[in-house]
């Protein structure tokens, strides 16, 4: 997740402090790990650099440095780019589990039991998420459900694997 | 072997259809208020495995208990009348009765165990309010969209307030927002009242919903984390 | 609103086929429906031997209707074959004796309650005629049998008969001298026939004005049968094209998904139901056929029929052929009109239109109008059959009309009630229309049997006033033209002697009146003469002294009038004359001075007789011309068999001896076998309706196997699901009996009022009640191993 555009995005409906940005971030995206402040000032830096943003006054007095940031038109500029432009796909193509597996199969290990595990690990999870997204908001329910579909696809693939364990075996051992 | 404080328990049952064997050696608990998930692929045995925790078929060998009381050592009869007064049931589609409208249907396990009609159409009719589906009471089956007509089927599973409710892949026949919300209320509703679900189901994301899981697999049961 | 409803076709077609149009598209949608039957899976062709079963029987009893013309004709052809020729001359002529004149006598007899036909015959000459079917003429004391008496006789079952025939059997009658394969008949040989004896001389056979006309109320009668018989196989018919229906349209709703628009699937539909009804055509030909075979064999109530005589009448035959699938095609046509089939369902419309009263009570009431303008049928002006047959069909019709209105109409009042009742009535409300139809054949066969049997009661209850006669005194009543000095006497001696004989009276009488010359008009003054040996005549009335060769005047007790009637005929030392058949022979004989005047008194059964009496040493019996013997006997009815051993008696004294049973009401026999007709028929049409009930109720099963499944697992008793498959019969029928009874009732009442006769009997219809429950009993009966094996898990079970 890019923060540089998420904080520029935040700014688009007005100026902010340094402060109020780390909490509207925290509040709207940071569900798991709420942004450190060195993180938000760094970053501010970077974007004034840029030009894609502009300090829009100084509060002085008590406490640390009270800047109040806006966003400049090459700013919006850059957000609708970065909106406009597809994510790209995660290919997972590197698994750490696939490897597992093949290594389990290559050392005469229980790749069934390994798959079991990890189901069940799976399994663990996605009822954690179940319960939090039964419990929590709008916004509790479409993180949790992204979650739990991505863990959905990847138990899927253990089923998968678990019906082909035998090929696979052969396979490898070849 | 029936573990310490289970409701319904189910030990190395084996049930073979014709050649095809379906359960071979499967094993099964669930305690009272338990919402327990039984996974697997299609065809590896899940039904079969409901069917005879419900009573419904007779297992070839192995022993059932429920409450204390030995399952094949029952007569039909006796089966029949546990099943209208202890177990509920939600099945996949199919099964509302399309003549009879959606209060009847609710209140028809009730009626079967011999409550009043007047009394067993309030009850139904305050389950039908809990699942959010009491503008469809007086509709038949058939003028009901699928989502409604599976809540009405999951009333009508709790209406005659049963121990055991048997869940064949509730959410099958529904979209994913309308299988969660089922989900989400037959769940809440069993917790409430103390209700063990027994939620065969081949979806990760409906089972997630139980409390544990259970994967059959060939007609065998893995329960991983009783085994572990 | 439909998505593929596009039969305006673009109007530049793409180059490549073009879809044919008009007739070449109907032959071919046709065609494709046919197509779909035929070649529809295991599913398609369950529906379709359905329907070709349920239209084949339809249409085997129908071909049976239309042979009855041949049959009706053929019977009386062979009828009139075997009568004996007019002589020319008038009625009272007589043949001339010749070489090939035969005298005979009717000899017919009753066994068990059925009629034995016979003739003993004596020939004239060396060449005399014999009767059809007979090859060889039979000598004294043999004769010829029919297979059946034959196998009657043979049988262990006959043993009283064959004594009573004690002849020797010497032959069969061929087919063509029997009017019915199970006809009893016999003619016997004699060698001392004489006229006296009552023989009589035929000079050969074949009358083709025999077999009288049919009586106006019969003909009403047989109208009324046909309708009632032919309307229920209509029905059924048209239920059983639509055996399936839902499936069908399940079918045509997936045909709509590939493209095929209304028309088409209507006309797919059309063709589906044409080829089942074709099948069902054909079925009914076979079964027809193969039931001829061995129709011969069977005989129920009497009644039997020579496969030869079953030949369907061509013109009937062929409107039958047109009909069937022409009634397929439209009644599928207008049964799709109430559905809507869209590509993704089956949307049945109409619910909401609701039937309506009105137009359904137009045709029973203009049948009955029709009915009632017809006016009276009396004996003597020709029926026209029309009108009677017109009013009968529309007000039976109309009647099954009613039925699914006031069915949905009751239905719909329903409500509550345990759950058995909750299950049927509700299936009932959601949808009546297959009930309603199977159960409105019911309805128009159970309406006209019970108008049918009122009429029955109505006509049948006047032949028993005509008979007048009181049973309690004695039960039968014998005749005999043989007379000899001693006939009376043995007659009583050999009556007295029988097994079960309480009393017997007999007597020799003839009638006699005063000699003179009369007009045509004149009221001859006329007595009888009763002769019997003293001990009889003392029965008869108070008689202090009697010798033989003494005669009385007897006169009836406490009647001047009768009295002086009496002596205006037996003037004592006047002549009286014997005999007053008309061209008979008659003789003079003078009433003796001395005869005492006596008074009449009850004989022994009750009855009273007066005129002239005489000992038989005053007058010869056996020379008076028309004489008889009579007798009346009283028997104890608890002896088994009682009846055969009277016959038996009377025909060994004289095998032409007439026995009456006076217990059983003197029924015409013509009537009799009208109502046997109306009984096969009304089995069958209720058997075949039955049949159509039962069939509707297993698809409906069949399409619930799942629903069923789930019932059980939720613990229902199976017991409640009978119920509610008993009620789910039972509610129609109920209705549809209610209506019947209403309907019969107004009907018979009317045909009662229009034969000018009075309705004896308004409780007739509760046999028909009993047949209904009996009914309902058989269809849910037979569904419930079916319910049973789908009440099984097996249906839960989706992978």
């Amino acid at each position: 997740m890019s923060i540089g555009h998420t904080l520029l995005g935040l700014l688009e409906s007005g100026p902010r402090h340094g402060y109020d940005l780390k909490r509207a971030f925290d509040e709207k995206f940071g569900h798991d790990r709420p942004l450190h402040y060195g993180q938000v000032y760094s970053t501010m830096s970077r974007l004034l650099k840029n030009g894609l943003v502009e300090v829009d006054g100084v509060e002085s007095g008590g406490g640390p440095e009270r800047k109040r940031y806006a966003i400049t038109e090459a700013g919006i500029t850059d957000v609708g780019a970065w909106l406009a432009q597809p994510e790209k796909p995660e290919p997972y193509l590197q698994s750490t589990l696939y490897t597992k597996i093949v290594l389990a199969l290559l050392t005469g290990r229980s790749a069934e039991a390994l798959l079991d595990t990890q189901r069940t690990e799976h399994l663990r999870l996605m009822r954690i998420l179940t319960d939090r997204k039964r419990k929590g908001d709008l916004a509790d329910q479409l993180i949790c459900d992204h979650a739990l579909f991505h863990l959905e696809a990847d138990l899927r693939w253990l089923e998968l694997t678990a019906a082909r364990l035998d090929r696979l075996a052969a396979e490898v051992g070849a | 072997m029936t573990p310490a404080g289970s409701l319904l328990s189910a030990d190395s049952l084996y049930k073979t259809y014709g050649q095809t064997p379906a359960l071979d050696g499967a094993s099964f608990s669930i305690h009272p208020g338990e919402v327990v998930a039984v996974m697997g692929p299609s065809g590896s045995g899940k039904s079969t495995l409901l069917h005879c925790l419900a009573g419904i078929v007779t297992p070839d060998r192995g022993t059932i208990t429920y409450a204390g009381r030995e399952l094949s050592a029952m007569s039909d009869a006796e089966r029949s009348s546990l099943r209208r007064t202890e177990f509920g049931f939600v099945f996949q589609f199919g099964q509302l009765v399309p003549e009879l409208t959606c209060v009847e249907n609710v209140a028809l396990p009730l009626r079967l165990a011999g409550t009043k009609r007047k009394e067993a159409e309030r009850t139904a009719r305050h389950w039908l309010e809990r699942l959010e589906v009491d503008t469809v009471g007086a509709k038949r089956p058939g003028e009901v969209s699928g989502g409604q007509g599976q809540r009405v089927a999951v009333a009508r599973a709790l209406a005659a307030s049963p121990k055991v409710i048997f869940a064949d892949e509730p959410t099958g026949a529904l979209d994913s927002l309308n299988g969660e919300r089922v989900m989400e209320l037959l769940t809440e509703a069993a917790r409430a009242t103390h209700v063990a679900v027994v939620l065969v189901t081949h979806e990760a994301r409906v089972a997630a919903y139980s409390d544990r899981d259970v994967t059959v697999r060939d007609g065998r049961t893995r329960d991983l984390e009783h085994a572990a | 609103m439909t998505l593929l409803d596009h039969k305006d076709a673009p109007a530049e077609a793409p180059p490549g086929p073009t879809p044919p149009t008009g007739i070449a598209a109907w032959l071919r949608d046709l065609g494709l429906g046919v197509r779909f039957a035929a070649g529809g899976g295991r599913e398609g062709w369950v529906r379709t031997v359905l329907t070709a079963v349920g239209v084949g029987l339809g249409v085997a009893l129908l071909l049976t209707a239309a042979s009855a013309p041949h049959l009706l004709q053929e019977r009386s052809a062979r009828s009139q074959a075997r009568a004996e020729s007019a002589v020319p001359g008038g009625p009272d002529a007589r043949a001339k004796k010749s070489d090939t004149s035969v005298l005979r006598v009717n000899a017919e007899t009753e066994y068990r309650g059925r009629t034995v036909e016979g003739w003993l015959m004596r020939a004239d000459g060396t060449r005399p005629v014999v009767p059809p079917g007979i090859a060889r003429f039979p000598g004294a004391d043999e004769m010829v049998v029919s297979p059946a008496l034959k196998e009657l006789l043979d049988s262990s079952e006959g043993s009283l008969l064959r004594e009573r025939l004690p002849y020797r059997i010497t032959g069969t009658i061929a087919d063509s001298g029997l009017v019915s394969p199970g006809d009893l008949v016999y003619y016997a040989g004699s060698a001392t026939l004489t006229p006296a004896s009552g023989g009589h001389r035929i000079a050969g056979y074949g009358n083709p004005g025999e077999g009288e006309e049919m009586p106006p109320v019969l003909i009403v009668l047989i109208i009324m049968i046909c309708v009632v018989l032919l309307v229920p196989v209509a029905i059924f018919i048209v239920t059983a094209v639509r055996f399936g229906g839902d499936r069908r349209d399940r079918r045509l709703a997936a045909l709509r998904l590939v493209g095929t628009d209304i028309r088409m699937t209507r006309r797919i539909a059309a063709g589906e139901a044409v080829f089942g009804a074709l099948l069902g055509l054909l079925t009914g030909v076979v079964l027809f056929l193969v039931g001829r075979r061995f129709v011969g064999h069977i005989e129920m109530w009497n009644v039997s029929v020579f496969p030869s005589d079953l030949v369907p009448d061509l013109r009937l035959t062929a409107l039958v052929v047109v009909a069937v699938p022409l009634t397929a095609m439209v009644v599928t046509l207008a049964a799709l009109r109430s559905v809507v089939i869209e590509p993704l369902g089956v949307v049945r419309g109409g619910r909401d239109r609701g039937r309506r009263f009105w137009w359904r009570l137009v045709m029973p009431v203009a049948g009955l109008a029709v009915l009632g303008m017809t006016g009276k049928v009396d004996e003597f002006s020709p029926v026209n059959p029309y009108p009677i047959a017109g009013g009968a069909v529309l007000v039976l019709v109309g009647l099954a009309l009613l039925l699914p209105w006031l069915v949905e109409a009751c239905v719909n009042r329903l409500h509550g009630g345990p759950v058995p009742w909750q299950l049927a009535t509700r299936r009932l409300q959601l949808s009546s229309g297959a009930a309603s139809r199977a159960v409105s054949g019911i309805t128009v066969a159970v309406a006209g049997a019970v108008a049918l049997q009122m009429l029955f009661a109505a006509v049948g209850d006047e032949f028993n006033r005509m008979t007048g006669q009181d049973p309690s005194r004695a039960q039968f009543y014998t005749f005999s033209e043989k007379v000899t000095p001693e006939a009376a006497a043995r007659t009583i001696e050999e009556f007295k002697a029988t097994k079960g004989v309480e009393a017997v009276i007999g007597k020799v009488e003839v009638y006699v009146t005063r000699p003179s010359k009369y007009a045509e008009d004149d009221l001859q003054p006329t007595t009888s003469l009763i002769v019997g040996d003293c001990g009889t005549l003392r029965e008869l009335a108070r008689i202090d002294s009697c010798e033989d060769g003494d005669t009385f005047v007897v006169h009836p007790r406490n009647d001047k009038e009768l009295s002086d009637w009496v002596d205006q005929t037996a003037r004592k030392g006047k002549e009286v004359e014997i005999g007053n058949a008309p061209g008979g022979k008659t003789m003079r004989w003078t009433l003796p001075a001395d005869s005492p005047t006596v008074v009449a008194r009850h004989d022994p059964l009750g009855e009273d007789s007066w005129g002239i009496m005489a000992t038989t040493g005053a007058i010869d019996p056996s020379t008076l011309p028309g004489a008889t013997t009579q007798s009346q006997i009283r028997v104890d009815e608890s002896v088994e068999d009682v009846a055969e051993y009277v016959r038996n008696t009377a025909a060994r004294l004289d095998p032409a001896m007439r026995v009456a049973s006076l217990k059983s009401v003197a029924r015409d026999e013509k009537y009799a076998s009208v109502q046997r007709g109306l009984q096969v028929g009304a089995t069958a049409t209720l058997l075949l309706i039955a049949a159509a009930m039962l069939v509707a109720q297993l698809e409906q099963l069949r399409e619930r196997k799942r629903l069923l499944s789930v019932l059980v697992a939720f613990g229902t008793r199976r017991s409640t699901l009978a119920w509610s498959v008993l009620w789910q019969t039972a509610v129609p029928v109920v209705i549809g009996l209610t209506v019947a009874v209403a309907g019969g009732l107004g009907l018979g009442a009317t045909l009662i009022a229009m034969l000018d006769k009075e309705v004896t009997d308004w409780w007739l219809f509760l046999p028909m009640t009993g047949v209904g429950a009996a009914l309902i009993l058989l269809v849910t009966l037979v569904s419930l191993p079916p319910l049973w094996r789908m009440m099984r898990p097996d249906g839960l079970r989706t992978e």
